[in-house]
């Protein structure tokens, strides 16, 4: 209870919680799209190419305030992703080697363009740890307002072109032979994509930011095949991903809040990744093992049946002849329990066992 | 300036291991890798740490490219599971390895003389001062011999499995069934990446890494199809970038590791746009040229359709063109102007277009497919 007293009452941790919190939602909702797109990445290269932008905002207007960094961000990002688009479009070159050359190259510049401000006075705020990792712990209200105000913005947008997100994101063909201007609708959705990072990029840093955006997706798809669900289970493990890190590197010294948010998105994704119904590891194995004994009975079940066949009226046979005739590879018994649960065998005797007229049935029908 | 010139020497030794890796990385479609593996050999580096306690074992090294290996490993993992694409795998792997890795650092900064600036930035103004000596006589900066070494390995490597690394990057599917065993090349090879990895991010951060290892091998890509020219290509524009960035540096007094990534950056972005074959300008100039020599064929083709019959003093008129293949005045002058000079046609004293033996010829060949 006392860290639901703090998230209330402590100042820090309930802005950090908050603004974390606001972070995953709007993260987890646009990620969804990159991630069924087959674009996680993007991110990665969208936070890297925005440090250019962050000191040339800074260089040219001198102001340190936090809408006028995240505009330079975003203005980088943003070019950053039609580098990309333009070299993939344009070139034989393939989509991972072009993110690779715009998150690296504008990272660079923005290195060459950083040790150049680091030698002007009064500079050294705009320092590149907090870029790099972020520093959520400094945080203030005003920062939230800048990240909720981008964020609803960005989250309204997912509103308004549903619609055309959806398609672009699961048949672009088709939504060009309607006529839709599709390159327009990438572009836009890309936009909304690097307000999405650029926003978190001083709270959990450009490393961790990417992560951010996938994990909470990847996470949400394990649960869902329906977008609309997807989006919302993705903005709400964002949210609780957020809100967990803040309060685990609160509650203990020198743990930094970004790469906490992080291990607790990646946690999420691997409880949903084994967990999840139809599509979980766990899931998935206790299907294998029901299949494997439907199998094994099944085959048991046509040995009864082809010695049932040998002999005159209802004859009960051992179980030893059924497992010789399975050349002791199969649990017999345990075969045989399963097909007296569904009715097709019964004990008749005891050590011996009789296939069921249902039982007959059955194999006659899958014999067909 | 003996310092300047061990600097170049380091960048340019640094830059071309970098590229002779990456030039397979960017042809297997997996230039990403150098990302995630840059990113997590931090981790490799802490945990070893803690083990030995002491910063210039070289286990660090052993242990960081054991952790590039594992990356590569977990990513595979993961994507096989089917639950997770391979772009989602590898984003969801190293920033969670990488958190790691930050958090114990941080936790344990007291104890850790790492520091994550130096590790994702790296600085290579500074490998000078950190020197090699064998018997007390000075062999110059230690940087150069890592890096020296790792390039031998890289050159080595790449000879030694040419054929195997080949042939394993453009058909994995005959690769198997010849038993060249793919898996085990593969990471092999990652092997050799997360050592380069390593080695370069004590001198151009781990960040940059990846822009050695995949800008100059995505130059060359564009410069050449034949494998042997794309490695010599990328080892080559790899020197240069690191030269062109030591100096730019130098001039305005900035990152050193930064401008060569930049370097890197503005000689693809020369390739990419000026290219003699691929590049942006050559192919819109083909395609212009391929649009007027189409049209001109076209003419031919309209002229050999009429010709001779009766209303051939009507059709084959540049005034009828418009009709006829909707084209606009200017462009059926400038056409006809062309297949003129082209000599495949004759403007008849009345007007009329009339086809030369050549214009026949091109046309019926067009014509006949």
């Amino acid at each position: 209870m006392d860290i639901l007293r703090d998230l209330l009452f402590d100042y820090t941790l309930r802005t950090v919680a908050l603004g974390a919190a606001t972070l995953g939602v709007v993260a987890g909702a646009l990620g969804t799209f990159a991630v069924l797109r087959r674009q996680s990445l993007l991110g990665d290269a969208i936070s890297h190419a925005a440090l250019p932008g962050i000191v040339l905002a800074f260089i040219l207007t001198g102001a340190k305030s936090t809408f006028v960094l995240v505009l330079g961000a975003a203005i980088a990002g943003w070019l950053g992703t039609l580098v990309v688009m333009t070299v993939v479009r344009h070139s034989r070159l393939p989509e991972d080697s072009a993110l690779g050359i715009v998150l690296s190259v504008f990272f660079g510049a923005g290195l060459v363009l950083l040790t150049y401000v680091q030698k002007l006075p009064d500079a050294s705020q705009a320092g590149l740890d907090r870029f790099l990792f972020g520093q959520a712990a400094t945080m203030l209200e005003r920062d939230i307002g800048v990240i909720a105000g981008l964020g609803a913005i960005a989250l309204l947008a997912v509103v308004v072109f549903w619609k055309e997100f959806k398609l672009l994101s699961f048949d672009p063909e088709f939504g060009a032979s309607l006529g839709l201007p599709m390159r327009t609708i990438d572009i836009l959705l890309t936009t909304f994509l690097v307000i999405a990072i650029v926003i978190g990029l001083q709270t959990v840093g450009v490393v961790l930011m990417s992560a951010l955006v996938i994990a909470p997706a990847a996470a949400a798809r394990q649960w869902t095949n329906s977008l609309a669900v997807m989006v919302l289970l993705s903005a709400l493990f964002g949210a609780v991903a957020g809100v967990t890190g803040a309060v685990i590197s609160s509650s203990a010294q020198h743990v930094p809040t970004g790469p906490t948010i992080v291990l607790a998105a990646t946690t999420l994704v691997l409880v949903s990744l084994a967990l999840a119904p139809e599509r979980g590891l766990l899931w998935a194995a206790v299907q294998r093992r029901r299949q494997r004994q439907q199998i094994r009975a099944d085959a048991v079940l046509a040995d009864l049946y082809a010695l049932a066949e040998h002999h005159e009226g209802e004859h009960a046979h051992e179980v030893s002849v059924l497992e010789a005739m399975r050349a002791g590879r199969t649990d017999v018994r345990r075969a045989l329990g399963v097909l007296e649960e569904r009715g097709l065998a019964r004990r008749s005797g005891a050590d011996a066992w009789t296939i069921t007229g249902t039982g007959r049935d059955e194999v006659e029908r899958g014999g067909e | 300036m003996i310092i300047a010139l061990e600097i170049q020497l380091v960048a340019i030794v640094v830059s071309m291991a970098c590229a002779l890796a990456g030039v397979f990385l960017v042809l297997r479609r997996m230039a990403l890798m150098s990302d995630a593996i840059s990113h997590t050999v931090l981790l490799g580096i802490v945990l070893v740490f803690f083990i030995t306690r002491d910063i210039a074992s070289p286990l660090l090294v052993a242990g960081a490219a054991a952790m590039g290996v594992a990356t590569v490993g977990l990513v595979e993992l993961l994507r096989r599971t089917h639950l997770v694409r391979e772009d989602a795998s590898i984003g969801l792997v190293f920033p969670a390895l990488f958190s790691i890795a930050v958090i114990l650092i941080t936790r344990y900064a007291g104890s850790v003389h790492l520091d994550t600036d130096a590790v994702l930035l790296g600085e290579i103004a500074f490998a000078p001062f950190r020197r090699f000596e064998a018997g007390g006589v000075d062999l110059g900066p230690r940087a150069l011999w890592i890096m020296g070494g790792i390039l031998l390995l890289n050159v080595a490597f790449i000879a030694a499995l040419y054929k195997e690394l080949k042939l394993s990057t453009f058909d994995p599917g005959l690769a198997a069934a010849l038993g060249f065993a793919p898996g085990v090349l593969h990471y092999a090879f990652m092997t050799l990446v997360s050592i380069t990895a390593v080695g370069a991010f004590d001198t151009v951060g781990s960040i940059l890494v990846v822009a050695l290892m995949i800008a100059p091998p995505a130059t060359a890509y564009l410069l050449s199809d034949s494998l042997p020219r794309v490695l010599l290509l990328s080892a080559l524009i790899a020197a240069i970038a690191a030269l062109a960035g030591f100096w730019t540096a130098w001039l305005i007094d900035a990152s050193i590791a930064g401008c060569m990534a930049a370097s890197a950056g503005a000689l693809f972005l020369l390739a990419f746009l000026l290219g003699p074959e691929r590049g942006v300008i050559a192919v819109a100039r083909r395609r212009e040229r391929q649009r007027w020599e189409f049209a001109r064929l076209m003419l031919a083709i309209h002229l050999l359709h009429h010709e001779g019959t009766a209303e051939s003093t009507n059709e084959n008129r540049e005034s009828h063109l418009g009709e006829h293949l909707r084209w606009k005045p200017a462009f059926a002058r400038r056409v006809v102007r062309e297949a003129e000079d082209a000599e495949l046609l004759l403007r008849l004293p009345d007007g009329r277009l009339s086809l030369t033996a050549t214009g026949r010829d091109a046309a019926q060949r067009a014509m006949a497919g």
